[in-house]
């Protein structure tokens, strides 16, 4: 995912001389070619991601389109008051890319797992959200976030993510995506972690139990209309998110039920219990071990529709 | 306005009082009538805590109307205690230290990269040089010799808890500047004259940016606030207002 960012930012670079890209000395192997073809739109701050950020929103004031791009929680909750006081304050148009949202990095230990940021990044005035799922949304999003005006947070995957979507996607900031329609309940995600609802939703279908499974990638704005769609139609609400259970999409989603006197629909988030993820493990195994595995969407759909 | 609001923060808006003026209407290329002109220096306050000696500074130059400070720190007043960039004028919101440097060093690349000629200061102070994030910029600006940005220290020896040299000496500071590859002079900050001479003829090397520390004392002009640093923090009483009126108006 992280390559199909590059390549589409890449892209849009070469066509809107606006686009700068400001780093703190993470993207070995990525980011190389933006900064050949655009030396004097690329800076590398070195390993200081407040002066990154504050660099970003001094470039976005003057009329530009400012790049944040590191690894899990350094371009977030490491320069977490540059992005509050002066991006979002500003509304300047920064757009803060991670790279390995949740636990992309599993082995590397909880410093590389970016499992609040989503809880954090939606309350900040001003910033949209959003996490692409596999490589079809990464394109898609990137597409509407660089055509967006104002500050977006892009919780990106790392790589070889499964594919989701069987083709290219049509996204909107606000929106989200159907992959397959069902009456029996619906299964909501964001990001990566999606995979394994594709999987337990196909699971659940050879039992005859018929999911609604839809991508949430725009966290905020979230899309309330389709929330409550299924909400009504479906009866029953499942949210997977790779993410602590303190504020994530789940939140957002219940927030959504009950602020619309929805709330009286079947209810279960699946996330992270709110925990430092100490075991040592690949994404994989690790999304097993907190909850967040195949098994455990099939669990909670057929809790709800038993 | 300081005393009406019941705010603090006197000190450090004293410190840089004689500065303020004369980086106004002798050396930044800015039009009140027109505070957005694409043109125009850049100025960021990095210590925004100081920001009402700024706002009244904008307000005597006719950015917004002066009646607008009396409601200065007041509820529904529009002058918040920290400086906002919804008020004319005000380039960039600051009020948490080591803001704003970095966000210089952002304006400074993007116009050199455009090819465009304005410059841009940031005032800073001997809080906000405690902040690593300064120091993030400092470096940065060193390395790629953006000699468009000029930072201007107010240099007053004080912070919130006492002496910076008890707390953070940063002695010499012009020394660890020009290690890190900026251009330095120093002044008298309260010498207008002086002031304006150590202005004039920016950048003060090529391909190097520039600093001025300027030699303050906090709570200038009003006997018992000099050189106190209980005035960071501290608010007047109607007699000790009344006093620090009188002194400064016999000092004029």
């Amino acid at each position: 995912m992280r390559k199909a960012f590059n390549k589409e930012l890449l892209k849009i670079a070469k066509q809107d001389p606006r686009v700068f890209m400001i780093l703190a000395d993470i993207g070995y192997g990525e980011i190389e070619e933006f900064a050949e073809t655009f030396p004097d739109r690329f800076i590398n701050c070195g390993v200081a991601e407040q002066n990154m950020t504050g660099v970003a929103c001094g470039v976005a004031m003057e009329g530009n389109i400012a790049i944040t791009y590191s690894i899990a929680n350094f371009p977030t909750l490491r320069c977490l008051e540059q992005v509050r006081n002066d991006v979002c304050y500003h509304n300047a148009n920064v757009k803060i890319v991670i790279i390995g949202g949740g636990m992309a990095y599993g082995e590397l230990g909880i410093s590389h797992h970016s499992t609040e940021d989503i809880a954090i990044m939606r309350s900040l005035p001003n910033l949209v959200v959003l996490a692409p799922c596999d490589k079809a949304e990464t394109i898609a999003l990137t597409d509407a976030m660089m055509a967006y005006e104002g500050p977006v947070y892009f919780r990106c995957g790392y790589k070889n993510e499964p594919d989701i979507h069987s083709g290219p996607v049509e996204v909107k900031i606000g929106g989200s995506a159907q992959i397959r329609d069902g009456k029996a309940a619906t299964v909501f995600f964001a990001g990566t972690v999606g995979i394994n609802a594709v999987k337990a939703v196909e699971q659940l279908a050879q039992e005859g139990i018929e999911c609604r499974l839809v991508s949430l990638y725009s966290i905020k704005p979230i899309d309330k209309a389709a929330i409550l769609r299924a909400a009504k139609e479906t009866g029953g609400i499942v949210v997977l998110e790779e993410h602590n259970i303190c504020g994530g999409v789940g939140s957002a989603v219940a927030e959504v039920l009950m602020d619309e006197g929805a709330g009286n629909v079947l209810f279960k988030r699946l996330a992270m219990p709110d925990v430092n993820a100490t075991k040592v493990g690949c994404q994989a195994w690790m999304r097993e071990q907190y909850g967040l595995g195949v098994k455990d969407v099939v669990n909670a759909v057929r809790e709800i529709v038993k | 306005m300081v005393h009406k609001g019941k705010s603090g923060h006197i000190g450090s808006m004293l410190s840089m009082a004689d500065i303020l003026p004369v980086l106004y209407t002798r050396i930044l290329n800015v039009d009140p009538k027109e505070p957005k002109k694409a043109d125009r220096d850049r100025f960021i306050l990095s210590k925004g805590h100081g920001g009402a000696a700024l706002l009244a500074t904008l307000a005597e130059l006719g950015y917004f109307p002066l009646e607008w400070l009396n409601e200065y720190y007041c509820d529904n007043g529009k002058l918040s205690g920290h400086i906002s960039h919804h008020i004319p004028g005000v380039e960039f919101s600051t009020g948490s230290l080591g803001h704003g440097l970095p966000v210089a060093c952002g304006m400074a690349m993007a116009a050199k990269q455009s090819g465009k000629k304005h410059r841009i200061f940031c005032m800073s102070s001997d809080g906000d040089l405690n902040e690593g994030s300064s120091w993030e910029a400092i470096m940065l600006a060193g390395q790629h010799h953006w000699d468009n940005l000029v930072m201007l220290v107010d240099y007053n020896r004080l912070q919130a808890l006492g002496k910076s040299r008890d707390i953070i000496d940063l002695e010499s500071l012009k020394e660890k500047l020009e290690i890190f590859g900026w251009a330095v002079r120093e002044a008298d900050g309260h010498d207008q004259a002086a002031v304006y001479e150590s202005l004039r003829d920016l950048p003060l090397r090529d391909n190097q940016p520039s600093a001025v520390i300027f030699h303050t004392v906090k709570g200038k002009g009003v006997s018992f606030m000099e050189n106190e640093y209980k005035w960071h923090y501290g608010g007047l009483t109607d007699e000790l207002l009344a006093q620090a009126l009188k002194e400064v108006e016999e000092a004029k």
